[in-house]
């Protein structure tokens, strides 16, 4: 129990309204700038941002950009995908305390199965080129989600162009080993 | 004369002959041909059944809702019938079946006594004044009359068609709630017209495209519990599910029994590319079938265990292989135009249903299984993934509206394209694989 009272203490004096209204459940509570002697960690809405930091999911996904696209039934990377990938390459060369998880989608016409096998190859696609870049294989997973998880809905080839996508989804493993 | 019960069924369910009337004779059966191009619905009279007036009135109803349901009957409503008999055992009055030009009859009486129940049931060819087939008694517990119905609507199906029974038979589904980006699925079974659903899986995870065992007592699916897509196995009756492939770093789905349960056959995919894999159920043990640097998936067997068709873009687009357990070259099926998807081996043998992708229509397919005599049953905006009824008859598949809010729907058409309907859900679902024929 008494490990619980300093991160309380210190919630309350960085001064946060939900503190003051009500106590709260202690697995609630955490303190985003712990560890730390500035924001320059912090993950929560401010990352991106003016104080964004290089070093975040968030910043790889909207800085370097997470997504590529394929042509219809393609899955061969485009001279654009190309250029994200080579980014991303970079971006996991220098924080390699991350690891990746790519996830290769499909529109929905065609088939589930189909569309999961579709996926996986525009996935291992991606795992590839990053790979040849010289990121460590064992830090990239591949998955597929077929047309499963579609990013945008309407049944016209301007959505369609946005879901035959792979996707990569970085995850901090912890400080650098 | 009341011959010994010939069957005692799992769920309780007693069958036995009941004494069959004396028989004029027959010159050839009352028959309804389900292959002829174009069918007039049999007039069929199924007046009130005797007994228990609620629980024969159900009972009745599921009756006649599943040879309506066909197609292939017409029910001639009650208030048109001039016959009122005052029981099971009276004789039946043929010319005031005639009058109201029912071709076939059938009368039936319900006993009920606490927790079971006995329905006993006639079928007569009232044109040619006589009894078809013999009667038959259905003991079951109370809460399992629905499959008494069934059992008394599989019965006269097969008298009036020659065709195996299917009513009496549960189909394995996904429910799909929520918005198309964020789809939640859940594995439930249900009866063949979607009464009785049991839910399998919790909506946790995601899970996709359940396959029914040969003896209706598991389902093989594909989950995404572990993070990755992998095949698990349900047991039915305890609803509890183990993982028949494990991670690492390949991805496993698509998988179907073999007709005997000894074999899964399903997608095994390495390094983004995606074979045909075969393992022993009670193993575990796995071989390639295929080994190829295109996408091979959506496998299905011979109802005699020895073949599999398939799915492969080997050749640029996807189209339909066949292949031996022992592996080899796979042989092409299909020729047409466009892309032949999810191939399902028809437990008669005879046929391979199939989803077919032609510009921007899907349809339903069929074909012998040398790709010969192809045949679309259906055209949407999205159809795929046939099942077949346990008589290779009918079969059932998900139709998907488009945009934002389109709902995948389960529906069923005969093989001769007729009878496309709707199941009767209350929800959005798709991926069914159709069980066997209850004992």
């Amino acid at each position: 129990m008494k490990a619980w009272i300093k991160p309380v203490t210190l919630v309350c004096l960085l001064g946060l309204a939900a503190c003051a209204q009500q106590p709260q459940a202690p697995q609630q509570i955490y303190d985003p700038y712990a560890n730390t002697t500035s924001g320059a960690l912090y993950q929560g809405e401010l990352a991106g941002g003016a104080l964004g930091a290089e070093a975040t999911a968030q910043y790889f996904a909207s800085s370097i950009g997470d997504t590529v696209l394929f042509p219809s039934g393609q899955t061969t990377l485009t001279g654009e995908a190309r250029s994200v990938l080579t980014r991303q390459a970079e971006w996991l060369n220098k924080y390699t305390n991350f690891n990746a998880v790519v996830q290769g989608h499909a529109e929905e016409t065609g088939t589930r199965e189909y569309n999961l096998a579709l996926g996986a190859r525009r996935a291992s696609a991606v795992q590839e080129y990053l790979i040849a870049q010289g990121v460590a294989a064992g830090r990239i997973r591949t998955l597929s989600f077929g047309k499963e998880r579609p990013v945008e809905t309407c049944s016209d080839e301007a959505c369609y162009a946005k879901n035959r996508r792979a996707v990569t989804v970085v995850t901090d493993t912890g400080p650098a080993s | 004369m009341f011959r010994e019960l010939t069957l005692l069924l799992a769920l309780g369910l007693a069958t036995a002959p009941i004494a069959p009337l004396p028989a004029a004779a027959q010159d050839g059966p009352l028959r309804i041909e389900i292959t002829d191009g174009v069918v007039e619905p049999m007039p069929i009279a199924i007046p009130d059944f005797f007994g228990d007036s609620e629980v024969a009135a159900k009972i009745r109803k599921v009756v006649a809702d599943d040879l309506t349901g066909t197609g292939l009957f017409r029910e001639i409503p009650s208030d048109a019938h001039i016959a009122r008999p005052g029981s099971f055992a009276e004789a039946i009055a043929y010319e005031d079946w005639r009058a109201v030009n029912a071709q076939a009859l059938v009368t039936a009486e319900v006993i009920g006594s606490g927790n079971e129940i006995s329905v006993k049931f006639r079928l007569f060819d009232v044109f040619a004044g006589q009894p078809q087939g013999d009667g038959m008694q259905f003991d079951a517990r109370a809460g399992d009359w629905r499959r008494a119905a069934h059992k008394i609507a599989d019965q006269i199906y097969t008298r009036l068609t020659g065709e195996a029974p299917y009513f009496d038979s549960r189909v394995a589904f996904v429910q799909e709630t929520g918005p198309k980006d964020a789809r939640i699925k859940r594995i439930g079974v249900m009866d063949y017209d979607g009464a009785n659903i049991l839910w399998m899986t919790d909506s946790s995870s995601l899970v996709l495209a359940p396959n029914f065992s040969p003896d209706g007592k598991t389902i093989l699916f594909t989950s995404f519990d572990s993070g990755f897509p992998q095949i698990r196995v349900m047991d039915v009756a305890n609803v509890t599910s183990r993982p028949l492939t494990q991670g690492g770093d390949s991805m496993a789905f698509a998988p179907r029994y073999s007709p005997d349960g000894r074999w899964i056959v399903y997608s095994l995919e390495k390094g983004g590319n995606t074979d045909i894999w075969l393992m022993d159920s009670a193993t575990g043990a796995q071989r390639p079938l295929t080994s190829s640097p295109s996408i091979e998936t959506s496998p299905s067997f011979s109802p005699d265990g020895k073949r599999i068709v398939f799915e492969s873009d080997r050749s640029g687009t996807p189209q339909l292989y066949i292949v031996g357990l022992e592996g080899g070259e796979p042989e092409r099926i299909s020729f047409g135009e466009g892309r032949y998807g999810t191939p399902a081996w028809s437990p008669k043998g005879d046929m391979i249903a199939f989803t077919k992708q032609l510009g921007e229509r899907f349809h339903i397919g069929v074909m012998r299984t040398d790709g010969s005599a192809e045949k679309n049953l259906t055209e949407s905006f999205l159809d795929e993934g046939p099942t077949w009824a346990p008589n290779g008859r009918v079969v059932m598949f998900t139709r998907v509206t488009p945009g934002g809010n389109g709902q995948p729907r389960l529906h069923s058409v005969d093989i001769t394209g007729r009878n496309m309907r709707p199941l009767d859900l209350d929800f959005a679902a798709s991926d069914p694989s159709w069980g066997p024929l209850m004992p």
